[in-house]
């Protein structure tokens, strides 16, 4: 589904003169590992596991991280002089054409990758003049930049992450080759160490209602981007409600670093979801933005009160507005199909069937979380006539299928919907059959973030959720291959879907077709600064 | 939809008024709704048909100017009681022709002034009450104007020697085409008949009068001429949210046929019309049912579709002239987000 550039793509010497790469050429063709050589395959998959340039990811990032780590290795430092020097100039430029363009979202996401490669860069430069200045630029630009996100295939950066981990996880040993810059662990072999471990608690580490948290999301107990993030903000609260600044430091200084710890300790149990770095982004204003006059008291009281006004309006005010403008799309006769199980969607067909509409509701599911049984149960019980099929059937019952209602995880600003893997194909089909696509998403998901394939950010699960069939003993085939080095098993949690397959978002500011997200985005910024 | 609650005087069952007016304009069909309805003691609704009568006043200036009419005889005291006054006579007016999508934004758009205004300023409620019926007055002027600033827009693009392609009456693109004219353009028009209102006959005999040479094509040749046209002028009744316009019926085939045989088409619309709907299909409108006379009695089994209007998606349209400049489909629900908002 997503179309990416093919592999060798790369290589071709006009994609390197485009953006930052323009006079690397030499450095890089001298840095190049013999695996980058060889012949590449449709799949990439590399004979060599953990050599210096495994990340392999498509276009132009690819050549960064080689870049990166050969520089690293290999480059003498009168090299990196120069290098840094072209650089600096190139940032000149780039940051020039930034101001251009305006800051819209391909000039972010530019400095943004540019940002990530210049921070493994000054890792591992020893010149210190070099670093302070890179430093210094990093400085500048952080305040637009979104934070790089870890890469996991860059051994170094994970050893560094292990050693401050609270969490000990055990890493998946075959991890499919494509997939390998995303965090993969073994399932169930940290809960019983953290449980464990709660009972060991000493002050300066996580708060018990925040540990509580993300046990539960560890566990899998929480799940569903609403729940997941109220749940945080209130362990939020919780912990904002019984803490005390230490003498000697400012407030919002302390406690911002306190609110950081605590979501590092979140994504060792499961990454982040969109959403959750809002609603983070959100709590960290208001700290940073807590007047100085304010006693401790009435500090705290305010952020909880804040936090409280987060979780009504924009959750649970905005999906009370999403259903009354989705409902007005419902008509007598229709058949609504729906994926997984989304709480949104699922409050539309309640409401809509509490408002008389007579309509038959198909829930499409898929293996391994069957989420939407559980939706399944509820509407039937609440007397709404269903169909039940897998996603394998998506193409037989779409063709009597009226409207297509989906959630989203977060919605992007190309329009991009984000979503638990199986939505696009689901999308697809129905774009495919003339079907109307709804995808109902609250305000606070949107993220200024363009992604244009499911690879560069994702969520990995448990592998062998994908490989066994629960309760059929009988069907494990894989069993006594688990551990050969040529079985990867790939259980994704989430896809993209191109906006061309979605007819309209539903969100709390109204009905916007897809092209309209970057202004919601914009808005809400504005929104954000103007309640600051 | 809320036909039975719909005080609507129309003596034909379930007929769009707002597509009756039109007729009644262009001239070719009468009816006398309108009479019956000046009978009525005052109602927004009847000041609203005042209004109305005057062939070149848009149908939205006639709402505002009705809603100027109810603060004018308001006596309300505070702008809160005057704010709910007026809520409550645009929701009549709304609900008195649900079909016409201009008499809904324009509606919309005045309250939201108001609102706007209101919120933001503190002065004296007289004052403030001036300062509307100014803008209510005003809104008329902007109108006219709005029509003038797309004419300029949308000449620019019609070159010399080229055919254009006109489906329906709609007063701005006639403006377009006359300020082609004058600035000595030389193009053709092509201008389909428009059944059953057969707007185009009175579109084409508009062109004729500044001497603009004129083919009159029945509607089902579309597809047969599409070959010498060189890009498809359309109005709009409405445009929505997602880009896309809601204009007579036809609009959405000639859209497909010029899409196919890779022509633009350009759909010209004062930004009063833009309006927060968003139709996922044909049938996700409220219906807006007109006359046909086919000129033989039709057997009481056969079933006539009566819509008069269609929804073209925005795929299929090229760019949108408005008073807000030359936009692509995609910015009207930006536009849209930031009025309403």
């Amino acid at each position: 589904m997503e179309s990416r550039p093919p592999r060798t793509a790369a290589f071709v010497p006009k994609v390197r003169q485009v953006g930052f790469f323009a006079s690397l050429d030499h450095c890089h063709l001298d840095t190049v590992s013999p695996s980058s050589l060889l012949p590449r395959s449709p799949v990439m998959i590399y004979p060599t596991r953990h050599g210096p340039c495994t990340s392999e990811k498509a276009g132009e990032q690819s050549i960064e991280s080689q870049d990166a780590s050969g520089a690293n290795s290999k480059q003498p430092l009168k090299e990196k002089t120069s290098k840094a020097e072209r650089r600096a100039l190139q940032e000149a430029q780039r940051a020039a054409k930034a101001a251009a363009k305006g800051g819209n979202g391909t000039a972010n996401m530019k400095t943004g990758k540019a940002n990530s490669v210049q921070k493994k860069d000054t890792a591992s430069i020893a010149a210190t003049s070099e670093k302070r200045q890179v430093d210094h630029k990093d400085k500048d630009r952080k305040k637009d930049v979104p934070h790089p996100r870890m890469q996991f295939d860059d051994a170094t950066r994970v050893e560094k992450a292990k050693k401050r981990a609270i969490v000990k996880q055990t890493e998946v040993r075959n991890r499919v080759e494509l997939f390998r810059h995303l965090p993969q662990y073994e399932h169930g072999t940290k809960l019983p160490h953290l449980e464990f471990k709660f009972f060991h608690l000493n002050s300066n580490s996580v708060h018990p209602a925040v540990y509580k948290v993300g046990l539960r999301y560890l566990a899998g107990d929480i799940s569903g981007g609403n729940a997941r993030c109220i749940a945080m903000l209130q362990a939020f609260q919780e912990s904002i409600m019984e803490y005390s600044a230490p003498p000697e430091k400012a407030l919002n200084r302390d406690l911002t670093a306190k609110i950081n710890s605590y979501v590092s300790f979140l994504i060792e149990c499961r990454p982040l979801s969109i959403s959750m770095g809002n609603a983070i982004k959100f709590v960290k204003t208001q700290i940073a933005n807590l007047p100085l006059t304010l006693s401790e008291s009435e500090a705290k009281k305010n952020l909880v009160s804040e936090i409280d006004r987060f979780i009504n309006e924009k959750i649970i005010l905005a999906d009370k507005v999403i259903v009354r403008y989705a409902v007005t799309k419902v008509r007598d006769g229709d058949v609504l199909l729906t994926y997984g199980s989304s709480s949104a969607v699922e409050m539309i067909f309640l409401h809509a069937h509490e408002l008389g509409k007579r309509f038959r509701v198909v829930i499409v599911d898929s293996r391994p979380k069957l989420e939407g049984r559980l939706l399944l149960r509820r509407l039937v019980g609440k007397g709404i006539s269903c169909t039940y099929v897998h996603i394998n059937a998506t193409s037989y019952i779409m063709h009597e299928v009226t409207r297509v209602f989906l959630g989203a995880s977060s919605v992007l600003a190309n329009g991009t919907v984000y979503s638990r893997v199986g939505t696009a194909c689901v999308a697809m089909v129905a774009n495919a059959c003339g079907v109307p696509v709804i995808v109902c998403c609250e305000a606070y998901k949107f993220h200024e973030r363009v992604q244009l394939d499911s690879i560069c950010c994702n969520e990995l699960g448990d592998p062998d959720a994908i490989s066994k069939v629960h309760g059929r003993e009988e069907v494990n085939h894989l069993k006594d291959i688990a551990d050969n080095e040529n079985l990867q098993l790939l259980n994704l949690t989430y896809d993209v879907t191109p906006s061309d397959y979605v007819s309209m978002i539903v969100t709390d500011y109204g009905m916007i077709p897809p092209t309209s997200v970057p202004v919601i985005v914009r808005e809400l910024r504005k929104e954000q600064i103007w309640s600051a | 939809m809320a036909d039975t609650t719909n005080p609507n005087p129309n003596p034909i069952n379930n007929i769009s008024a707002y597509y009756q007016t039109r007729a009644a304009h262009h001239g070719v069909v009468t009816s006398d709704w309108l009479a019956q309805a000046q009978a009525a003691p005052f109602s927004v609704i009847e000041e609203f048909n005042n209004w109305r009568k005057q062939p070149d006043l848009a149908e939205a200036v006639a709402a505002i100017r009705a809603l100027a009419s109810v603060i004018r005889s308001s006596d309300a005291n505070t702008i809160a009681e005057l704010q709910s006054e007026l809520k409550s006579a645009s929701d009549s007016l709304k609900s008195w022709d649900r079909t016409s999508i201009s008499l809904t934004a324009g509606c919309d758009l005045f309250m939201r002034y108001i609102t706007r205004t209101s919120a933001f300023e503190y002065e004296d409620f007289n004052s403030a009450k001036s300062r509307f019926l100014e803008r209510a007055e005003k809104f008329g002027e902007i109108s006219y104007k709005a029509r003038k600033i797309i004419a300029m827009l949308g000449q620019d693009f019609i070159f010399n020697g080229c055919t254009i392609l006109v489906h329906g009456f709609s007063r701005v693109v006639l403006e377009i085409l006359k300020a082609a004219a004058e600035s000595r353009k030389v193009f053709r028009v092509l201008c389909t008949e428009g059944r059953p209102d057969r707007t185009g006959l009175r579109f084409a005999n508009e062109l004729a009068k500044v001497d603009v040479p004129v083919k009159l094509l029945i509607d089902s040749a579309v597809a047969y001429s599409m070959d010498e046209v060189d890009m498809v002028f359309v109005g709009a009744d409405g445009v929505v949210e997602s880009g896309g316009i809601i204009n007579m019926m036809g609009t959405y085939q000639i859209a497909l046929v010029a899409k196919t045989m890779g022509k633009p088409v350009y759909v010209a619309a004062e930004s009063y019309k833009f309006a927060r709907l968003y139709p996922l299909d044909q049938k996700d409108m409220v219906p807006a049912a007109r006359p046909i006379d086919f000129g033989v009695p039709i057997p009481s089994k056969v079933e006539v579709e009566t819509s008069a209007r269609d929804y073209t998606p925005p795929q299929y349209l090229t760019l949108l002239f408005t008073d807000l400049g030359v936009l692509t489909p995609s910015v009207v629900s930006d536009e849209l987000i930031q009025l309403y908002l």
